[in-house]
């Protein structure tokens, strides 16, 4: 089991409470996935030439200012920081290479878990509600935003292992269920130079929709891929900066509910993570079907 | 002394589901309760086998009615998974859709839905009956032992795999059949059965005389041991 919502807002009036839908459908979500939860939230507050990188640290003392300087000073080109805890967004218009490598030389342990022109992705082990808290979720703006409750089956209750996955710029996947055919499809992407980091087989999904967008592939594209390639259960959504793509496997056992509306697209694992939201009343509320790509544009 | 019926309210968002439901076990045969407040709540309305009369004003989460033997309930909303499942009696009335699993091992009653059903919906009957106005998912009576399945619009993949006796009508097209499905003609005694539950559900856009009628080949199916036996 595990907790999948998402949220496209259509009606721009909604995107200042969009952090208080979300994180009310977040919590009501903790029955499915008590152990850690993620989420990613697209706003417009990134110039288009820079890029906003989420991070974490394991070290409980990491030094945020110092990473922003060691980063600064390897690039050249000035970041800023927003600091919360155990995460930090840094933003800059250095070179994407530069700034990784800058990451990776700091002492003070980063992780980068994604990075895009919109997206901020924050991950975390602990019950849902803690962690909407502990980030300030519900204080949040945006126009889109996905997220995962996890009940850990495949690897261990880790942040690492935490949903969303981020393969590639301002993209997110979350995942409810299981794939089984994932340490084959994780070595034929090491063969074509795609290494997981995790043992997560969510993580290969991820990957491998990164790798065939890559290749050349348009989200609906990859998702086909999937269908074609990936052995299990599952209900996926995918986030881009603009778009969200929902799927089923053929047989359909990992729920999906969406409700659609002329101010937003939602969707969760079960109708109650969507009852507070506006509308709810009167939208059309309805279940993608076994292998239905559905994807809606913001 | 006879128990006096009670007409009541009752707030599932302020007192929770547990207490729901005692309070609905608590009602005398005859009396009616209205479910306010939903917001997708699980397992309402389960276990019940006094005779009463439930509204369930919203959409519901999982199980809803499951387990009963008594009771008939409304429902002006759309059900979770597993509407009704293993009901043994009583009548519940959807005014919307359901999810998947509807009606899952139900032994009796009577489910009506006027929407349509998503996936696996009466999966393995064991006697119950559901009548769905619009459409059914994919592996709908999905190894059905017992009972009736009428499908007012189209029916999804598989309908039908692994049947045992019970039996499906499809207004609609079949888009496949599983495993040991076949179609079967009408017989008088189909077609009554078919307007019976038409009368019931008030689906008259169906034709009693223009279904489709599956049930097993019985190719899978060869249990002779029990073949005069009651299961």
């Amino acid at each position: 089991m595990c907790g999948i919502v998402g949220i496209l807002v259509r009606d721009p009036a909604l995107e200042g409470d969009l952090g208080q839908y979300f994180s009310t459908m977040l919590e009501e979500m903790t029955a499915r996935g008590p152990d850690s939860a993620g989420l990613a939230i697209y706003d417009r507050g990134v110039d288009a030439n820079a890029t906003r990188y989420s991070l974490r640290t394991d070290n409980p003392s990491a030094n945020w200012s110092a990473v922003k300087a060691e980063v600064e000073s390897a690039t050249g080109a000035s970041a800023t920081i927003e600091i919360n805890g155990h995460v930090a967004f840094l933003t800059t218009s250095a070179p994407t290479a530069e700034v990784h490598s800058a990451l990776a030389a700091s002492e003070e342990q980063i992780i980068v878990v994604g990075e895009g022109h919109a997206m901020s992705l924050i991950k975390d082990v602990g019950l849902p509600g803690e962690i909407c808290e502990r980030y300030d979720v519900s204080d949040v703006k945006g126009y889109m935003a996905l997220g995962h409750t996890r009940m850990a089956t495949e690897s261990a209750v880790t942040i690492d292992g935490a949903h969303p996955f981020s393969p590639r710029p301002d993209l997110a996947l979350v995942h409810n269920g299981s794939f089984s055919n994932h340490a084959t499809i994780r070595r034929q992407l090491a063969d074509a130079g795609v290494h997981c980091i995790t043992q997560n087989d969510t993580e290969v999904c991820a990957q491998y929709i990164g790798w065939r967008m890559a290749e050349g592939d348009t989200l609906e594209d990859a998702m086909r891929h999937v269908l074609k390639e990936f052995d299990g259960f599952f209900t996926l959504v995918v986030s881009t900066q603009n778009a969200f793509s929902v799927v089923r496997d053929a047989f359909a056992c990992k729920p999906m509910v969406v409700a659609e509306t002329d101010q937003y697209v939602a969707v969760a694992s079960e109708y109650h993570a969507l009852a507070g939201l506006p509308g709810i009343e009167n939208a059309r509320v309805f279940e993608p079907q076994p292998e239905e790509i559905h994807t809606w544009t913001v | 002394m006879t128990a006096t019926t009670e007409s009541i309210t009752l707030d599932v968002h302020e007192m929770g589901v547990t207490e729901v439901n005692r309070a609905l076990r608590a009602l005398p045969d005859g009396s009616s309760a209205t479910l306010t407040q939903i917001r997708g709540a699980h397992n309402l309305a389960v276990g019940l086998t006094n005779k009463i009369h439930i509204t369930v004003e919203g959409s519901t989460g999982y199980y809803l009615g499951g387990l009963c033997d008594g009771p008939d309930i409304t429902v002006n909303g759309s059900p979770g998974p597993g509407l009704g499942e293993n009901l043994m009696s009583g009548t519940i009335r959807v005014n919307g859709n359901s999810s998947s699993a509807a009606g899952a091992t139900a032994h009796g009653g009577l489910i009506i839905v006027s929407g349509d059903v998503s996936s696996r919906a009466a999966i393995s009957f064991k006697g119950g009956t559901l009548a769905v106005a619009g459409d059914c998912g994919h592996m709908s009576a999905f190894m059905a032992q017992a009972g009736t399945l009428l499908i007012g619009g189209n029916a999804g993949e598989s309908l039908g795999d692994s049947l045992y006796e019970a039996v499906v009508y499809v207004g609609g097209k079949v888009r496949s059949l599983g495993a040991d499905a076949r179609t079967e003609d009408l017989t008088e005694a189909d077609v009554a059965k078919v307007r019976e539950l038409i009368e019931k559900s008030g689906f008259d856009h169906i034709n009693p005389e223009n279904v489709t009628k599956v049930a097993s080949a019985k190719q899978l199916y060869n249990f002779d041991a029990l073949k005069n036996q009651r299961y």
